[in-house]
Formats: C-alpha cells, sequence, structure tokens
C-alpha cells in the first residue's frame, strides 16, 4: 500500500510511464488506485510514427500490470522519509 | 485481493462511458469502438468496435461489432479527441490490401521477440519461458 501512497502524493506531476511494449507516454498524473492502474490527460507519446493509432489520443487508463516504469520528477518524493515509511510498514507487518 | 473494494481510477472511467475510446490489447490489437460499460478489473464492453491495422503511413478497418473484453488483456484505454482525430496525417486503404504488410510486420516483430528471448536465455542466463509474457 506504501507505493499506492507515494503515488497518490504524485497526482497532477508530469510523469513517463513505460510500457511492456515499449511504448513510452509523458502525460499529467491523474489518479492511481490499489492496483497501480494509472490515469493519463494530456499525453505524449515518443516515437509517434512507431506508434500512429496515439496520435488522436489525448487521455488515457494505463492498466497497472503492463507498466514496466513509472518515471517521476526526482524533487516530488522525499526518500528520506519513504525509507522511514518502509521500515514502519516492515515493522508493522512482522507485529501482526 | 479483496474484489469489494471501491473503484477509484477504474472508477474514474465513468466520464469515458458512450465516448469513442481506443483499447490496445495485449496481442496488439488495437480496438475503436463505444465504451458501454466497464469494472473495477477493467473489464470492458465495446459497441460498434472496429479493428485497425497499420503500416507506416497508412491504416484499414475491419468491422468487428461488440466486444466484452477480459481485462487482464487491457494494455490501455485511450480517450479519441475527435478533432484531432480528423487531422490525423494517415492515409485509409482497403483491409485486404493492407493485410499481408501487417501480417509481415507482426511476423517480424515475432521473429525478433524470438531470437531476442533466445539470447537472453542462452548468454544471459534468462529463464527460458515467460520473461514477462507481454510480448505485445
Amino acid at each position: 500500500m506504501l507505493i499506492f501512497s507515494v503515488f497518490k502524493t504524485l497526482t497532477d506531476q508530469t510523469v513517463i510511464v513505460e510500457l511492456k511494449n515499449d511504448l513510452l507516454i509523458t502525460g499529467v498524473l491523474k489518479s492511481v488506485d490499489q492496483f497501480l492502474n494509472i490515469r493519463l490527460d494530456n499525453i505524449q507519446v515518443s516515437d509517434e510514427a512507431r506508434h500512429p493509432h496515439m496520435i488522436a489520443v489525448k487521455n488515457c487508463f494505463i492498466r497497472g500490470s503492463v507498466v514496466r516504469y513509472v518515471q517521476i520528477p526526482a524533487d516530488a518524493v522525499d526518500t528520506q522519509l519513504l525509507e522511514d515509511a518502509t521500515r514502519r510498514e516492515a515493522l508493522n507487518q512482522t507485529k501482526r | 485481493m479483496d474484489s469489494l473494494i471501491p473503484f477509484t481510477t477504474s472508477g474514474s472511467l465513468v466520464d469515458c462511458v458512450d465516448r469513442k475510446m481506443l483499447v490496445v490489447l495485449r496481442d496488439g490489437r488495437k480496438l475503436f469502438g463505444v465504451l458501454r460499460s466497464y469494472d473495477q478489473f477493467a473489464n470492458l464492453v465495446l459497441e460498434d468496435t472496429v479493428e485497425r491495422i497499420y503500416h507506416q503511413d497508412v491504416f484499414a478497418e475491419q468491422w468487428v461489432g461488440l466486444f466484452l473484453i477480459r481485462g487482464e488483456n487491457v494494455v490501455l484505454l485511450g480517450e479519441i479527441d475527435l478533432d484531432r482525430e480528423d487531422e490525423v496525417p494517415l492515409k485509409q486503404v482497403e483491409w485486404d490490401v493492407l493485410l499481408p504488410y501487417h501480417k509481415l510486420d507482426t511476423d517480424m516483430k515475432k521473429r525478433r521477440e524470438e531470437f531476442k528471448a533466445q539470447v537472453l536465455h542462452e548468454q544471459k542466463g534468462f529463464s527460458k519461458e515467460g520473461g514477462e509474457g507481454d510480448g505485445y
């Protein structure tokens, strides 16, 4: 659930999503859900010539299971905080 | 996983209902149709669907009708900007004309993927089967 929370803090940021079929989509992150399905607005596909079907698409929904990477702005994540939160969650899980 | 979790992102698909959408499937197919229904797994119902194939700057389409798509096969669901669609610099040709070219493209891609998998297996110690299983 931690990564889900991270993504929730990233809404309205511009991110680059790389899919497992090597399609790279840049867009504004509008929402995520618990499956890490992603909703992107105002998208731009790199190498549009190779993916001509994407030219007329402005917003899209990407299924979490097909995402390989999400590139996020480095200053949008406090890694120290994330580290602490990870330890805390791990601790909570062992207690249970 | 709990299947009764409230929708969030898939829930936000509600404003896409009754609109013309593009669905890309894991096998590489591109379907254009009107989204009529969906659920939290991204299972989709598409009405008046056409399948499109592309080769360089031409495309062709074929009417395929009503689809219920199981969510696991969905890669991407895109909302078509109808204004931008009119300006797409592609030429439409007959399906039967383009099909052989499209087949050539997909065959080539398949061969390339197989070759890549073979190299990864033999030289890089990857597992033989599967990999990501998403060579769409």
